[in-house]
C-alpha cells in the first residue's frame, strides 16, 4: 500500500490507462460494416480486434439450394467492386468439374472483361485509399474511369454492376463490334489521360508519402504465413500471380509484367495496384487485337442454352432451353478447388458436386479473410490515424468478406 | 484437358513424395480432376502439416473448408487447401471428424488458420483444440446453432426487426408469409426412386384403363410444371 502511494502521481494528475475504442461499424473509412475494437495507449494502437460478419447473408447456404446457373448471380454480390472477377472463379470451377471446353472468343471476352474489372476495382480502391489519407481531387477523376467501365458493363450485359455475364460454357451474349472499338478508343485516350492525371497528383505527393511510406511493413515470411495473395503478397516483394503461374482462359497468350514492392509498406501496395492498372490496359489491348470471331458459348446443349432464333425453328432446342432453365444441368460428382487472381488476391471456390443439379457444397475463399486478420499485427505500434491508411491498402470489401 | 480453369501440373513424383513424407498417417491419396487430395488421420494433422510445409514445400494455407455429410460417420469433412509457391502446385488435405471430437489446430504453423478455424467452428460446430480464440465469426452476437449443417433450415430460426414500441431490435421466431418452395427437378424418366403421384396402383393393377391413368397423371403433374416456371 505504501509502495503504491509512493508511486502515485501528485495531486491533480490521473493515472492514464489504456482505453478501448470502437472504430465502426458505421464509419466512412471502415469501407463497409467493419467494427474494429482497438486498444489504445494514447494514440498508439496496442491491439486490434476486427469484428466481421455484420454483412453475413448466408450466400454459401443459399447456393446449396439453387441450381448451378441460379447460383451464379450470388457471386456478383460478393465483391461488388469487382463482380465479373468473382464470377470467373465459379464458372471455371463448374467447367472443370464438367470438363467443358469454352470457345476461344469467349475466353478472350472473359479475359478482356476480367481485366476491365481489375481496373474498376483498383480505381475504386486507389480512390478510397487516397480519400482516407485526405486528398479529394484524384478520387473524383478516378470515379470517372469507374463510371465509364460501368457503362461498358451495361453495354455488354445490361447491368451496370451485377452483370451475371460469365456463364458456365462461355459468356451470356456476344458484344457488338462498336463496343469493342469504343473500348479500344477509351484505352488509347480517355482512360490513360484520366488515370495518369490523377496519379500525377498523388504518387510523388509529400503528404501522401508521409502517410504511407514505412507504414505497416510486411516481410516476405509474414506474407506467406498469413496467407496473403494478390497485391498484398506482391507488395511484400514476392512475384506471385496466378495469371502467370497457373494461367486460365487465354492469360497464357498475354504479355504483361508483374509489379512487386521493395519495402512491403502501404505505399508499395498502393503502387503495385497503380502499376497493375497499366498492365491491365496492356492485356486489354492485346485481347482486342487477337480476339477471333466465332461462338461465345459452348455448343454443348446439355449445359449451354441454344440461341433464341434456333428455338423458333427447332423443337429440340426449345426442350433444351426449357430443361436448362428449370431443371438446370447436372454436374458429375467430385470436388475441385479453383482459384483465380481476382483484383484483391486469390479468390477461390471449393465446389463439391454430388451428381445432381445443385452444388452440394460451395465454399468461397474470400481474399479479405487472411488480409483483415493480419491487420492486428500490421497495426501494432502505429498511430490511430494510420489504421485508415492500412485498411485502405488492404482493399477489403465486406460483401466478399462476410458472404 | 479441354477446360480452361487454372493450369496446375502435378510435379513428377509429387504424389510419391507426399505419401513417403506422411508415412503411416496417410489414409489415402488420389488425383481426381487434376487435383491431388490427401486423406489423413485427424490426430496426426499437426505433424502431417509440418511435414507438408517443411519437407514438401507447401508454404501457404489458403483455405479451410468444412463439408457436412449427415449420413456418414464421422459426419464432418474438413478440407485444408495448401499452395506451394516454389513448386507452383496445390493440394487438398482431407480429414473427418464429429462434433464431439476436436481437430488439432494448425494456428501454430500458420497464424492465418485462426480465423479460418473460427469460421468452420461457427458454421459446423467443429471444435479445434489449441485455437486460443475460438469465437463465432460470421454470425450474429449471441447466435445459436451452426448454419451450414445440412439439418439447419435455410430460413434459420429467428428473425429480427426494430420494434417502435420498445425502441429496440427484437428477435422473433421466423414467420414466412409464403412457404419455402423446394422443387424436385430430378427427372422421373431417369430413375427416380419414388412412386409418381397417381402411379401408386400401377404395380398391383396393370390392367387399368390406360386413358384414365394418363389423365390422372397429367392433372397431378400440372401444378408442378407451373411451379417450375415461376
Amino acid at each position: 500500500m505504501s509502495m503504491q502511494q509512493d508511486l502515485a502521481p501528485t495531486t491533480g494528475d490521473e493515472v492514464i490507462q489504456n482505453y478501448t475504442i470502437n472504430f465502426g461499424p458505421q464509419h466512412p473509412a471502415a469501407h463497409g460494416v467493419l467494427r474494429l475494437v482497438m486498444e489504445l495507449d494514447g494514440e498508439i494502437v496496442e491491439r486490434l480486434d476486427p469484428h466481421i460478419g455484420l454483412l453475413h447473408r448466408g450466400t454459401e447456404k443459399l447456393i446449396e439450394y439453387k441450381t448451378y446457373l441460379q447460383a451464379l448471380p450470388y457471386f456478383d454480390r460478393l465483391d461488388y467492386a469487382s463482380p465479373m472477377a468473382m464470377e470467373h472463379s465459379y464458372v471455371l470451377a463448374v467447367e472443370k468439374l464438367l470438363d467443358l471446353e469454352v470457345p476461344l472468343r469467349a475466353q478472350y471476352l472473359r479475359v478482356l472483361f476480367a481485366e476491365m474489372t481489375r481496373i474498376k476495382n483498383h480505381t475504386l480502391n486507389i480512390a478510397h485509399h487516397i480519400i482516407d489519407v485526405g486528398a479529394m481531387t484524384p478520387p473524383l477523376w478516378l470515379y470517372e474511369i469507374r463510371e465509364d467501365i460501368m457503362a461498358f458493363y451495361e453495354r455488354a450485359s445490361g447491368a451496370r454492376m451485377h452483370a451475371a455475364w460469365f456463364r458456365p460454357g462461355g459468356v451470356h451474349q456476344d458484344v457488338p463490334l462498336k463496343l469493342l472499338t469504343d473500348i479500344a478508343e477509351w484505352l488509347d485516350d480517355r482512360m490513360p489521360r484520366l488515370f495518369e492525371d490523377a496519379m500525377s497528383l498523388v504518387v510523388d505527393n509529400r503528404i501522401f508519402k508521409q502517410r504511407n511510406v514505412d507504414i505497416a511493413i510486411v516481410s516476405k515470411e509474414d506474407a506467406i504465413k498469413w496467407g496473403f495473395s494478390g497485391p498484398m503478397i506482391r507488395g511484400a516483394g514476392i512475384p506471385w500471380d496466378i495469371r502467370k503461374s497457373q494461367p486460365y482462359d487465354v492469360y497464357d497468350r498475354m504479355e504483361f509484367d508483374i509489379p512487386v514492392g521493395t519495402r512491403g509498406d502501404c505505399y508499395d501496395r498502393f503502387m503495385v495496384r497503380v502499376e497493375e492498372v497499366r498492365q491491365s490496359v496492356r492485356i486489354m489491348k492485346q485481347c482486342l487485337q487477337q480476339m477471333p470471331e466465332g461462338p461465345v458459348c459452348s455448343d454443348d446443349r446439355k449445359v449451354a442454352p441454344p440461341k433464341r432464333a434456333e428455338m423458333k425453328q427447332s423443337m429440340e432446342a426449345l426442350i433444351h432451353h426449357f430443361k436448362l432453365y428449370t431443371e438446370g444441368f447436372k454436374v458429375p460428382a467430385g470436388s475441385v478447388y479453383v482459384a483465380t487472381e481476382s483484383p484483391k488476391g486469390e479468390f477461390g471456390v471449393y465446389l463439391v458436386a454430388d451428381g445432381s443439379n445443385k452444388p452440394y457444397r460451395c465454399k468461397i475463399r474470400p481474399t479479405a479473410f487472411s488480409h483483415l486478420q493480419a491487420m492486428d499485427f500490421m497495426s501494432r505500434g502505429h498511430m490511430l490515424a494510420d489504421t485508415t491508411a492500412i485498411l485502405g491498402a488492404l482493399d477489403i470489401v465486406f460483401g466478399e468478406c462476410d458472404r | 484437358m479441354s477446360h480452361s480453369a487454372p493450369l496446375i501440373q502435378t510435379p513428377k513424383g509429387a504424389v510419391k513424395a507426399i505419401s513417403k513424407a506422411l508415412g503411416k498417417h496417410l489414409v489415402s491419396i488420389e488425383e481426381t480432376n487434376h487435383e491431388v487430395a490427401v486423406h489423413i488421420q485427424r490426430d496426426a494433422l499437426v505433424e502431417c502439416m509440418f511435414r507438408l510445409r517443411d519437407d514438401c514445400e507447401y508454404q501457404q494455407l489458403m483455405e479451410i473448408a468444412g463439408v457436412d455429410w449427415p449420413e456418414r460417420d464421422p459426419r464432418f469433412e474438413i478440407v485444408y487447401c495448401l499452395l506451394s509457391l516454389t513448386k507452383n502446385h496445390r493440394i487438398r488435405v482431407h480429414l473427418t471428424t464429429n462434433d464431439d471430437q476436436p481437430v488439432p489446430s494448425v494456428t501454430g504453423i500458420w497464424p492465418v488458420a485462426g480465423w479460418l478455424e473460427r469460421e468452420v467452428f461457427d458454421m459446423y460446430g467443429v471444435l479445434f483444440s489449441g485455437n486460443a480464440d475460438l469465437r463465432r465469426i460470421l454470425t450474429d452476437y449471441g447466435f445459436s446453432g451452426h448454419p451450414q449443417r445440412k439439418d439447419f433450415p435455410l430460413s434459420g430460426y429467428v428473425e429480427l426487426r426494430y420494434s417502435e414500441e420498445e425502441k429496440r431490435v427484437k428477435y422473433e421466431p421466423v414467420q414466412l408469409a409464403q412457404d419455402f418452395r423446394n422443387f424436385d427437378f430430378l427427372s422421373p424418366w431417369e430413375g427416380a426412386d419414388y412412386v409418381l403421384p397417381g402411379d401408386e396402383k400401377t404395380g398391383e393393377n396393370a390392367a387399368q384403363q390406360p386413358a384414365a391413368k394418363e389423365t390422372a397423371k397429367r392433372s397431378v403433374r400440372k401444378p408442378k410444371a407451373t411451379g417450375d416456371k415461376a
